[in-house]
């Protein structure tokens, strides 16, 4: 019994639970379905939230160009949707009729050979995640290692997103430019545009986004998570221990890089439409701001911070037009300047040990060795961590993993 | 196309590659001492620039209003003022807001990055959404026109010469001033900088102060040559960013060739390609680099 | 409290007078108006009730746009507060939901779909850029509402669910390269622009017109990325080039930049021929009038019109703005909107879209500052096409005017 509560603790599997229950119950019950649909919307970045708890608050390595992937994603399944939009009979206005209607306006006369295969479902569910993972091996690959890491590896990510943008605004007869692949309808048939499918489809984002945390989830417990950590922490120890570092971080790269697609594939199919203002700079930032404000080492922290930056944004534009802005910007300085460790770290610095407080006040001892974090959220140290000067002591890869599972 | 025309043609088109090298330096410059020397990531750096433009337009109105027989000498003037100006407001932020993220670096990224937004939007509140022109002087405009069919921008040559001023300024001043003394020895190694009677915190206050008041005379400097709006200074972060990182982050001479490097890149490339191509070529040829030599073109001395 | 509302109470008294025009327009209509129950005037359920009726107001009031969409914004609320102060429609009192658009296109989508859903407004008046109408348009279909959209833009569209109030591309291109043909001589034309899909398509249509209807020449087609704020390049193959007509189109900061690097280059409006498609009065805040002059720009109004309706209008303009606000194209053809709806409204007797809808084709604005407009079957407006040339202190002045109303057609055969 008392081994499968320090699991459960030691999992967070307690937390992840009740964002299942937040999620899948009371959301759906307490929100008519517009209300529904936008967060599904949040939860979208909530992949790309994720993806960056593993990247940056796990391996110690910023990345200013997820929406890269987040856009790919999102354009490999606007090419099958919108083949899908444009078959012959309600395209029969265009010069051609049966391509994409800006192929039409761009003079394109037929389909591109590169777009032929995203007819196939299967193939495009597969590039969804593919072409992501591989682009993100072809960046990190080369860069990790030559040990280009920190700040040289965001700034370079930035060049990346800033080059995709160009390119998708320049070639707008393949990709629909800058305004994106819009008028999105149906998927093999079934409607997305209804409000039983924008249901369904909150649901299935959802149901992904917790299996995704529980993947990852694993993947912290795991030998692999212990490593990235003591990466981040001393990376040249965990070389010289005969570990081929550069490996594991490109392997969080990837996993974010998936994720984040993953995110943008669901967030083609709920919103109906892509567009490259996913896929540049500002939202690439955005989205790194959504995981530090829930704090960047907690999974859950992570979509409970997509959720709030977006409902802040919804919620501050409508009500103050013209503040909302100031408003946010103080949202961000304050977070990085009050809680370095988002809303994660608030939870583990004050509220539990005021928890813990309470329980043992009325039962000192209660049902024996019952650590004070049997109902935490996955543990974020409560110490900023910084890997700069001689603040971490010799045993600072054992105190730091130590500090994760306490 | 005769031969003369060939040559007044190369000879202003490597007057452009050289006007945007002065740009791109300009801008990369203030960037480059407050990212490069300091580490901090500076995000808010394009709305620095947009308050030295904001600058000059407050000046030009107000010489336009109480003092129109000066308008043809209040630039040089005005231009000290943007560097007052950002200074002032580079010394504000520095002790509300990075002074305590020194040992966060990434997370300067995200304060700044809120700083920036509320920057613009107290821009779009106090002077108004639209965008603004200064009156600029008529000394500024036009063109000098040496030989039949040859003209050279006078605001370029302007910004070419104020950008060899500055840079030629903080190279003076960092490689031959106390300060400058002061800036290496804590970038070189922080506590021994402290424990010999440094005073560090002094230092990064003053230093990041005078990476915006760059920033400021950057933008000051832009009004000659682009918009001043609430949103003109994003249009530069991204460039600024890749020159100082291209360039090796803690060397200024870096700065000054990778500077160079990219202007010619894409000024050549724009003159035989698209526009967009030129832009997609010019970053990819900058990654590329990148990747195969991530330290920058002159890699920092310094042990980390 | 009382003392708080006098200041606008006496601004609305002074827009009751600058309205007289639209007032005697609608008097005839007023007396059965307000006598139409609720039940009768929306079998839908929008927000409308005896008193009042629930409008949506969606552009970018921050980020990039901000710029250029603040003066629709400003354009929209004075319409709908002279209607107000002339008794609303049907009876009843316009209110403005106004939302951010943010310059971000899915923005834009999921406020024109709070508009609609959650706040169930009879129309809204709303977007400026091409990408952002194409984004809430699927949601405009799905949810049957309705958008009045200022913006001139590239065409290829039409939707039963949006009136265009701005000029589609022939309307704007064709009449200014025929009156550049024949007045400046122009058979040697350099098209450049920003690289999106409104210049493209813009541009497209003018080759086409220059290369097949009027035997000219197009000796440079360019792009620039937007943001661009370096042409210096392209200032020297347009100088290789040696066209007899520069025709523009580039937005935003890029339009400055590109502008005042013209004017250093010595491409001055004394020595070179240049049409554009994107300056107006409020571009030209910030490109300055020095910049300019001498250029010519085509669009389907100015403020320098000289008419009662314009004289009118930016009186009440600057009454409401500040006498430094300036009036451009879009502003102006934002202005119609409010004006648009009320007209088809009262027509149809309902504020029913689909009864809206049905009675906008042949509705008349003889009040419009632009002169007089009337909307087409494919819901576009009718409107002139007028050149003008920028001065020196940032004003145009009007050289050419279409002699008839421009017939729009925004799928234009032998121009796709």
């Amino acid at each position: 019994m008392d081994a499968i509560k320090t699991w459960l603790g030691r999992s967070g599997l307690a937390s992840i639970a009740i964002l299942a229950v937040l999620l899948l119950v009371v959301f759906p019950l307490a929100m008519d379905t517009f209300r529904l649909n936008l967060v599904g919307k949040y939860l979208t970045y909530g992949f790309v939230a994720i993806g960056l708890v593993m990247l940056w608050g796990y391996g110690g390595v910023l990345s200013l160009g997820q929406g890269v992937f987040f856009g790919l994603g999102g354009y490999a399944m606007a090419m099958f949707l919108k083949l899908e939009a444009s078959d012959p009979e309600s395209t029969k206005i265009q010069s051609t009729p049966g391509i994409p209607d800006f192929m039409d306006w761009n003079q394109l006369t037929e389909l591109p050979l590169w777009w032929e295969p995203f007819n196939s479902f299967g193939f495009t569910l597969f590039a969804v995640v593919a072409v992501p993972v591989l682009l993100a091996f072809i960046i990190s690959y080369a860069m990790f290692k030559r040990r280009v890491g920190g700040v040289y590896f965001a700034i370079i990510t930035q060049a990346v997103a800033l080059i995709l943008t160009v390119l998708i605004i320049g070639q707008q007869g393949y990709t629909g430019g800058v305004n994106g692949m819009t008028d999105l309808k149906t998927l093999m048939g079934w409607d997305i545009r209804t409000d039983e499918a924008k249901t369904l489809l909150y649901f299935l984002t959802a149901a992904l986004l917790l299996g995704a945390i529980l993947l990852c989830r694993w993947i912290q417990l795991s030998k692999l998570g212990t490593l990235l950590l003591a990466m981040r922490d001393k990376e040249d120890r965990v070389r010289f221990s005969g570990y081929d570092v550069s490996m594991f971080k490109v392997f969080a790269f990837c996993l974010a890089a998936a994720l984040s697609a993953i995110g943008g594939a669901m967030f083609t199919l709920q919103v109906g439409f892509m567009s490259p203002s996913f896929v540049g700079i500002v939202p690439s930032i955005e989205m790194v701001i959504f995981a530090a404000v829930g704090g960047r080492m907690s999974l859950v922290g992570a979509v409970y911070g997509a959720l709030l930056v977006n409902f802040g944004k919804t919620y501050f534009s409508e009500t103050f037009p013209d503040l909302w802005l100031f408003l946010m910007a103080a949202l961000f300085i304050g977070v990085v300047m009050a809680f370095p460790n988002g809303l994660a770290g608030l939870y583990e610095s004050h509220v539990k040990p005021w928890l813990a407080r309470r329980k043992q006040a009325p039962a000192p001892g209660g049902t024996g060795g019952e650590p004070p974090s049997a109902s935490a959220a996955p543990a974020a140290p409560t110490v900023p961590h910084t890997t700069t000067s001689a603040a971490v002591p010799t045993a600072g890869i054992g105190a730091k993993v130590s500090s994760q599972s306490a | 196309m005769s031969f003369d025309e060939i040559y007044n043609i190369a000879l202003m088109q490597g007057f452009a590659g050289l006007s945007l090298f002065a740009v791109l330096l300009l801008m990369g410059l203030g960037l480059a001492i407050i990212f490069g020397q300091m580490g901090v990531i500076n995000m808010a750096h394009g709305e620095f620039m947009t308050i030295g433009a904001y600058t000059i337009f407050l000046l030009s109105s107000l010489t336009e209003s109480y003092a129109p027989g000066l308008i043809q000498a209040y630039f040089p003037f005005a231009i000290v003022c943007a560097f007052l100006v950002a200074f002032a407001f580079g010394w504000l932020a520095e002790w509300a807001l990075i002074r305590h993220l020194y040992k966060r670096p990434l997370d300067t990224l995200l304060a700044t990055w809120g700083l920036s937004l509320g920057m613009q939007q107290a821009f779009r509140t106090i002077i108004g959404p639209k965008e603004v022109s200064p009156t600029l002087p008529d000394w500024l405009m036009g063109s000098w026109s040496p030989a039949e069919g040859l003209d050279i921008p006078i605001n370029g040559m302007f910004v070419l010469g104020l950008t060899i001023v500055v840079t030629g300024g903080v190279l003076l001043a960092l490689y031959k001033s106390r300060w400058g003394l002061r800036v290496r020895a804590t970038v070189a190694n922080r506590s021994m900088a402290n424990a010999i009677g440094i005073n560090t915190t002094r230092t990064d206050r003053v230093t990041f102060a005078i990476g915006c008041g760059i920033a400021g005379v950057a933008g000051a400097a832009f009004t000659t040559i682009g918009s001043t709006g609430p949103t003109s200074g994003s249009l530069y972060i991204v460039d600024a960013f890749l020159v100082v990182t291209f360039g090796g982050a803690a060397s200024l001479w870096g700065t000054v060739v990778s500077a160079f490097g990219i202007a010619q890149t894409q000024s050549i490339s724009e003159f035989f390609l698209s526009g967009s191509m030129a832009k997609v070529l010019t970053l990819l040829l900058i990654v590329t680099i990148l990747m195969l030599r991530p330290q920058g073109l002159f890699a920092s001395k310094v042990r980390r | 409290m009382s003392d708080k509302h006098l200041p606008s109470s006496s601004r609305r008294t002074f827009m009751l007078g600058a309205a007289a025009l639209p007032l005697a327009l609608a008097i005839s209509r007023m007396g059965h108006a307000a006598a139409l129950p609720t039940a009768q005037v929306n079998t839908t359920g929008l927000a409308v009730t005896d008193t009042e009726v629930v409008v949506g107001q969606l552009h970018s009031a921050t980020g990039t746009m901000a710029i250029s969409e603040t003066g629709s914004i400003q354009a929209e609320q004075l319409a709908i507060d002279q209607i107000n102060a002339m008794g609303g429609i049907l009876g009843r009192k316009i209110r403005v939901i106004k939302e951010d658009g943010a310059s971000d296109w899915p923005t834009f989508a999921e406020k024109s779909r709070k508009l609609l859903v959650n706040d169930k407004v009879a129309t809204v008046f709303g977007c400026w850029t091409s990408a952002s109408r194409k984004a809430v348009l699927p949601i405009f279909e799905k949810e049957n509402g309705l958008l009045y959209y200022p913006t001139f833009y590239e065409g290829l569209e039409q939707s039963k669910n949006v009136i265009y109030t701005g000029q589609e591309a022939t309307q704007q291109i064709l009449y200014g390269l025929d009156w550049a043909k024949k007045e400046k001589g122009a058979q040697k034309v350099f098209l450049v622009g920003s690289d999106y899909i409104w210049p493209r398509t813009s541009m497209k249509i003018a080759r086409k017109h220059i290369e097949n209807f009027q035997g000219g020449k197009v000796v440079g087609e360019e792009y620039y990325p937007l943001g661009n704020t370096n042409f210096n390049s392209l200032i020297n193959k347009i100088k290789i080039a040696k066209p007899d007509c520069i025709f523009a189109a580039v937005v935003g900061g890029s339009n400055v930049a590109f502008y005042k690097q013209l004017k250093a280059a010595g491409i001055t409006g004394a020595k070179q021929f240049l049409l554009t498609l994107s300056v107006t009065e409020d571009e030209m805040l910030g490109i300055g009038g020095e910049n300019f002059e001498g250029f010519y720009s085509s669009m389907k109004y100015f403020q320098s019109l000289d008419n009662e309706n314009n004289k009118a209008f930016v009186e009440a303009f600057k009454k409401a703005y500040g006498p430094k606000s300036v009036i451009g194209d879009v502003t102006q053809a934002a202005y119609l909107g409010p004006w648009l709806w009320k007209a088809a409204v009262e027509k149809a007797g309902s504020f029913d879209v689909d009864k809206v809808v049905a009675a906008s084709p042949g509705i008349e604005l003889p009040t419009a500052p632009e002169g007089y407009v009337k909307i087409h079957e494919n819901h576009h407006l009718y409107s002139k096409a007028r050149i003008a040339q920028g001065q020196a202190d940032g004003t145009f002045k009007v050289v050419a005017e279409s002699p008839e109303l421009i017939v729009p057609d925004p799928f234009p055969k032998g121009y796709q």
